[in-house]
């Protein structure tokens, strides 16, 4: 398995908006190959003839009828935002 | 050199259903901020989003309307990225199982039939609406949060913005035909974002393309690419190289501008939603859904061109929204000629809808009213004239047309007895007239049957009128 290097725990620092000083990104890079080691025993299974699949269980086509039900009003939506102008949520501008 | 325009239409568009995709709050445009949502699309811990069934009838609906293949096992992913408007800070999208694949619709520019190729149609979620302020921060209202959008993504088979435009507008009619959605881009139900790259003609490889945003109606999205088409081919021919970029129209100098170099491709992180179970869409679930499918737009203008005896063009008019359809075969169904129902939807009705801006459901006019005023025509009750002014009425306010004609007093005077009575009067009122129209100036007759009409109050049966004017003036 490739190991994980300094520079891609960097870029997912940056991507999700975190910012991590020099010593935490070694110790990130080093405990997140750990992981992937104990993670890579998975490859000593033979799953030559399994299905690919992307949830534990088989459960298929759980879903919801389309009833449409009032949970909270504006001002418990708000509640717990930093900031808030005439019922909106009020943020720092990111122009993309 | 000579180029070739390759666009590509990413088109977005929201789905009528009641409740939000993956949780129950209601789904409503225009609301005040922040009313429709609950922890679950404000992504609190411990909230479990669930997929809303109806959503996934509904895309399934548009796929097929549109041709697609239908998946049969399908699932949702995550989309990772950080912005205000997504409070789970991912989108639940499709990546590599959309629920429609391989679709095509046809579309006609200039006469000429094309066929232009879907590649894919996905469900996912919308964001929420952010309005930038000038102070540096943005406010951000979640209503729209959740609100079921399908993501239809184009074939680069578009080669100019004219087919652009045509393709948009088919595609608008078609789902418009569907149910699914009512595809008001004025309020952002329906959403377009354009592709467009220049080679030169014979080259296979596609040359680098511009992404062009901010394209608010189909005419906007026409002129966008228009400009674009031209400025690229300027780069071109100065020996230049166009850069993968995103430029944003702007509606008062119909010009695009830069708004960013894209020289990293996103990286969303995706991966399979463990929140939202797979999809499997039987045999049976694709049959119930295909049955609700209505009759779409090209099948109906085929019939009324066949059945009805209709020309193309008119058949394209009424065809052209699922409304005016409606009330067309309604209005024959009432009894109605399906000619003269025709020019009335057509004429007078289409015309009194742009004056006033109107749609045809604002109208008090009913396809049964309409039916009963061209049976008061054809059986002579009223003249077409004299129906201008039932018509007046009927748009305005609505009621029967029947009742209208009697309460104004407006029926055609057909009685031969009671015409001539009146023919009377007015040739011995202008006898000037008679003399000049028996020394063959044709003319004099017309204004005999303006004299006949103003003393009718315009009610007189102008074929009677005629036939009955000449021998008079025969026996003088």
């Amino acid at each position: 398995m490739a190991e994980i290097t300094k520079e891609q725990v960097e870029r997912t620092a940056d991507l999700i908006r975190l910012t991590i000083s020099e010593e935490e990104t070694e110790l990130l890079t080093s405990q997140l190959n750990e992981f992937m080691k104990y993670a890579d025993q998975l490859n000593e299974l033979d799953t030559e003839n399994v299905k690919p699949t992307t949830h534990g269980n088989d459960v298929k086509d759980v879903m919801r009828k389309d009833e449409p039900t009032k949970w909270i009003t504006q001002e418990e939506a708000l509640k717990n935002a930093p900031d808030q102008d005439s019922g909106q949520v009020r943020v720092p501008s990111i122009l993309e | 050199m000579n180029f070739e325009t390759v666009i590509g239409l990413e088109v977005h568009v929201e789905l009528k259903t009641k409740s939000k995709v993956f949780s129950p709050s209601p789904n409503a445009f225009g609301d005040e901020p922040n009313v429709n949502m609950n922890p679950i699309d404000l992504a609190y811990p411990g909230t479990l989003p669930l997929i809303n069934e109806e959503a996934v009838n509904y895309a399934i609906k548009a796929a097929m309307a549109l041709n697609c293949e239908i998946a049969t096992d399908t699932n949702f992913d995550r989309k990772n990225y950080y912005y205000p408007d997504m409070p789970k800070a991912y989108q639940i999208s499709q990546d590599d199982k959309p629920i429609g694949q391989h679709g095509w619709i046809d579309i006609e520019v200039n006469g000429k039939q094309k066929r232009i190729g879907i590649t894919r149609i996905h469900l996912e979620e919308d964001a929420g609406k952010l309005t930038h302020g000038d102070d540096g921060y943005s406010l951000v209202d979640f209503n729209r949060q959740g609100t079921p959008l399908i993501e239809i993504v184009s074939e680069p088979d578009i080669s100019s913005p004219a087919e652009a435009y045509a393709y948009l507008d088919k595609l608008k009619n078609i789902i418009q035909y569907t149910g699914v959605s009512d595809c008001k881009m004025e309020e952002g139900s329906l959403r377009c974002d354009a592709n467009i790259s220049l080679r030169p003609i014979g080259q296979e490889e596609y040359g680098t393309k511009t992404e062009l945003k901010n394209l608010n109606s189909f005419a906007f999205v026409e002129k966008g690419l228009e400009f674009e088409e031209k400025r690229q081919e300027k780069v071109l021919l100065a020996g230049e190289e166009n850069f993968l970029q995103t430029r944003r129209y702007d509606e008062k100098t119909k010009e695009t501008f830069l708004m960013r170099y894209k020289d990293v491709a996103n990286d969303y992180r995706v991966f399979p939603d463990p929140d939202i179970v797979p999809l499997y869409i039987d045999d049976a679930w694709k049959e119930r859904i295909r049955s609700q499918i209505p009759e779409l737009p090209d099948a109906r203008k085929k019939r009324y061109m066949e059945d009805f005896g209709l020309s193309e063009y008119d058949a394209n008019v009424l065809t052209g929204s699922k409304q005016m359809a409606d009330f067309f075969e309604e209005t024959v169904e009432a009894g109605a000629d399906k000619k003269q129902a025709s020019n009335w939807l057509m004429g007078d009705i289409s015309g009194y809808m742009n004056k006033h801006t109107k749609e045809l459901h604002d109208l008090a006019i009913t396809p049964e009213s309409l039916a009963k005023m061209i049976q008061l025509i054809e059986d002579g009750t009223i003249s077409s004239k004299i129906a201008k002014k039932v018509f007046a009425e009927l748009v305005e306010t609505g009621g029967d047309p029947e009742k209208i004609v009697k309460d104004k007093g407006l029926v055609q005077i057909s009685d031969e007895g009671q015409l001539k009575e009146i023919i009377t009067e007015v040739l011995d009122a202008n006898e000037q007239s008679v003399s000049d129209y028996k020394n063959g100036k044709g003319r004099a007759l017309g204004f005999l049957v303006g004299q006949v009409m103003k003393a009718t109050k315009g009610q007189a049966n102008p074929p009677m009128v005629n036939k009955i004017l000449k021998e008079e003036i025969e026996k003088r």
